[in-house]
């Protein structure tokens, strides 16, 4: 999924815990407020009549309510409410959603009952843009349009018009212990093959070499192997973009990692993680910037980042980059008291956007210019990091990349890295999913 | 009068749904459940030429004909050990009962994550440590695929002392006299259950094979805690409805071809059972 940046703790304990039951109840709710949408009188709207109801403001007698997925960072609750609090034009009443927010939220947009200002991993869904279910915010952003991480503003605009203010920015990046590569004499590959190279020597005893997730990097690393050959899920025209020979190139490198046994596989916490490098059983990994905190506890300055290589001279070193934007539902009783409210928190107060991005979690701000003033983010490896998502991120996956696609792309990559398929001929099925998925979402 | 609350919960809560997705299969119903463009059996089409659904339709007829038979006698077997037991039989009882009121998520992570973790210190790579057998990263291997072992003893852990318990009543219901009698004739051992335990417990049976075969085809919580890595499923062992969740009634909000497949996998549920009501002959003379 696009979101795959986002929030890990979370969405390790909560996210993957979906049950059938909570699955049925969520198509069930959809179909039942479709009919029952009159009836219903927990609409959410009332206060306290959502997990975690906070009212805040005084103001005009206007009431919004915001929607955040529940982050696992201890205070990051209490800072939402703090700035719901503070905002004087209206009350904002912040509701906290545990379990699989980006579903239930997608359905409650269907609905009366959902919210007017809500956050959503990498902006809305290309179809929340085609139903009409978000408004367009592109005037909130007026002169700090340059400021914004680039890759993630453009992630959440189609079509010229901006569709969320990116909160904070979430990235992916290869780490790897400066320790264990001095020892075996590896300096820092520069390219996809010096990462094999380097693997393979990594790997000793009950070391890998190398960690991309439990499935060999079938599930996260697609996007970053397109990049690092140049190529993207689709082309500058909204086409299908890797139906290229260099395509099946970089994704058969991981078959090639996979073959030479250099990967770590099945490690009890999966590549969201530190532990796997942490506890030695790896000495490279592809983690998030999130881990940092447990890295630096770990192994103190025993590490180091880089973007995930180049396929080779021709082709791009990228980190992904994600982030959680904030929206406007179409459906909200008074869209622009909930546009000007965004606008307020997610552009203009800045020193609300500098706590929440690093005084909780480890993440960026989504305002380059606030970057220099995260102390977080000052020196060593975390200031590299900073910097690289800035030149080299690259959005997880386009806007018109539907969660179809995604799956097809998924089994593509499962069956060439774990089964040795011929790439080229998985290419191909994703693209007979892909077009008319295209042709559809751009109908 | 006193079933009245009820009977107006299950209107709404499962027959108004049940029919509205019905409805919905017909239609183009992108991010919406009030849609406007009819589309005939085109999304039904559709799902039967997606290879993906197919292929897990497959795997999952292919899934009931092994878990059902298997579920059965392992908790028919219990129930028969269980049932003779002269001392502590309220304990066997109940620790086989137990594990049902486990939480799938929870039995999933821990055998995910504690018992068959591809490390050597997963439980069971460690047991293959004392014979100097290499570790196995059971859960990344599609071949061979040792995923079905997880699988298949997470969900056996989880059902098979519901079933017990189901044929523990039906034991514990046949009269006595008849095994009196079956004595008196020198009846004894297998001939007994043959004779005497197994045809009492037709109805019993009938009612479980049915629970077992619904069961495996909505099979979702153990596969999908055990084998989703963080937004991707991998295209094997994939049960229908895991499908569905990540291409349709997911965040993908896609309720036309979604419900086109629930009713699909409904009719094949459907279908099997009757068809494994006739061959059996299951309940035709039950009590």
């Amino acid at each position: 999924m696009s979101d795959q940046n986002l929030d890990p703790t979370i969405r390790q304990a909560l996210g993957s815990s979906l049950t059938r039951r909570s699955l049925f109840a969520l198509g069930g709710a959809a179909a039942v407020t479709g009919a029952l949408a009159a009836c219903g009188s927990n609409t959410g709207r009332e206060p306290a009549a959502t997990g975690g109801g906070a009212t805040g403001g005084g103001g005009s007698g206007v009431t919004l309510n915001q929607w955040y997925h529940q982050y696992g960072e201890a205070g990051t609750q209490q800072a939402v409410e703090k700035y719901a609090a503070a905002y004087k034009d209206a009350t904002v009443k912040v509701s906290w959603k545990p379990g699989d927010y980006d579903q239930s939220t997608a359905a409650s947009l269907l609905t009366d009952a959902g919210p007017d200002v809500f956050e959503y991993g990498n902006g809305p869904t290309i179809d929340m843009i085609k139903g009409k279910q978000v408004v367009d915010l592109t005037d909130l952003l007026g002169d700090a349009k340059d400021d914004f991480n680039p890759s993630i503003l453009k992630r959440m605009t189609y079509e010229g018009k901006t569709y969320a203010i990116p909160q904070v920015v979430d990235m992916q990046l290869l780490v790897y212990r400066k320790s264990m590569l001095d020892k075996a004499g590896v300096t820092p590959p520069q390219t996809i093959d010096e990462l094999i190279a380097a693997a393979k020597k990594l790997t000793q005893g009950n070391v890998k070499g190398l960690f991309l997730g439990n499935d060999g990097g079938a599930g996260l690393m697609g996007g970053p192997m397109l990049w690092s050959a140049g190529l993207d899920y689709l082309a500058e025209d909204n086409t299908f973009g890797f139906d290229d020979p260099r395509a099946g190139q970089a994704l058969g490198k991981l078959r090639e990692m996979w073959d030479a046994k250099v990967l770590l596989l099945g490690a009890p916490k999966d590549w969201f993680d530190a532990s796997a490098l942490t506890a030695g059983l790896t000495a490279m990994q592809f983690t998030g910037l999130w881990t940092f905190p447990d890295i630096k506890k770990g192994l103190g300055d025993d590490f180091g980042v880089m973007a995930w290589p180049a396929l080779d001279g021709s082709g791009k070193a990228s980190v992904p980059v994600g982030a959680y934007g904030s929206c406007v539902s179409a459906k909200s009783k008074d869209v622009e008291a909930a546009k000007k409210f965004v606008k307020y928190l997610w552009v203009d107060q800045t020193q609300d956007q500098l706590d929440f991005a690093t005084a909780y979690g480890f993440h960026i701000p989504a305002r380059t210019s606030l970057i220099g003033q995260a102390t977080t983010l000052k020196d060593g490896q975390a200031a590299e990091a900073a910097k690289l998502a800035t030149d080299v991120g690259h959005a997880q996956s386009p806007i018109l990349w539907t969660p179809k696609c995604n799956t097809a792309f998924g089994d593509a990559m499962n069956r060439i890295v774990k089964e040795g398929a011929d790439p080229m001929g998985e290419i191909a099925k994703v693209k007979a999913v892909a077009e008319p998925e295209l042709k559809r979402v751009l109908a | 009068m006193f079933v009245g609350p009820f009977v107006i919960g299950l209107v709404v809560f499962v027959y108004v749904p049940i029919v509205w997705s019905i409805y919905l299969s017909f239609f183009n119903a992108y991010n919406t459940v009030t849609p406007t463009e009819f589309v005939g059996a085109g999304n039904y089409l559709d799902m039967l030429r997606d290879p993906a659904f197919r292929s897990s339709l497959l795997t999952f007829v292919a899934f009931a004909v092994f878990i059902v038979p298997t579920t059965f006698v392992i908790s028919l077997g219990a129930a028969l050990l269980v049932a003779r037991t002269r001392v502590m039989q309220s304990f066997f009882r109940s620790v086989f009962f137990l594990p049902t009121a486990c939480s799938y998520v929870v039995a999933a992570l821990i055998w995910k994550m504690s018992i068959f973790s591809g490390i050597r210190s997963g439980l069971a790579n460690a047991v293959l440590g004392w014979f100097g057998i290499d570790s196995v990263p059971w859960l990344s291997l599609a071949d061979p695929p040792w995923y079905w072992l997880v699988i298949v003893t997470a969900r056996l852990w989880l059902q098979v002392g519901f079933y017990m318990i189901l044929f523990l009543a039906g034991i514990q219901r046949i009269s006595p006299t008849l095994y009196e009698a079956a004595a008196i004739d020198g009846a004894e051992g297998w001939k007994v259950f043959r004779h005497i335990t197994f045809p009492q417990l037709r109805a019993t049976s009938t009612a479980v094979l049915l629970l077992l075969l619904v069961n495996a085809f909505q099979a979702f919580d153990e596969f999908y805690n055990i084998l989703s890595t963080f937004g991707t499923y991998p295209p094997y062992a994939r049960p229908p409805l895991v499908y569905l969740y990540y291409t349709a009634l997911g965040s993908g909000q896609d309720f036309g071809h979604g419900s086109a497949g629930a009713v699909i996998l409904t009719l094949i549920i459907a279908i099997v059972a009757v068809v494994q009501g006739r061959v059996l002959r299951l309940g035709d003379r039950g009590e």
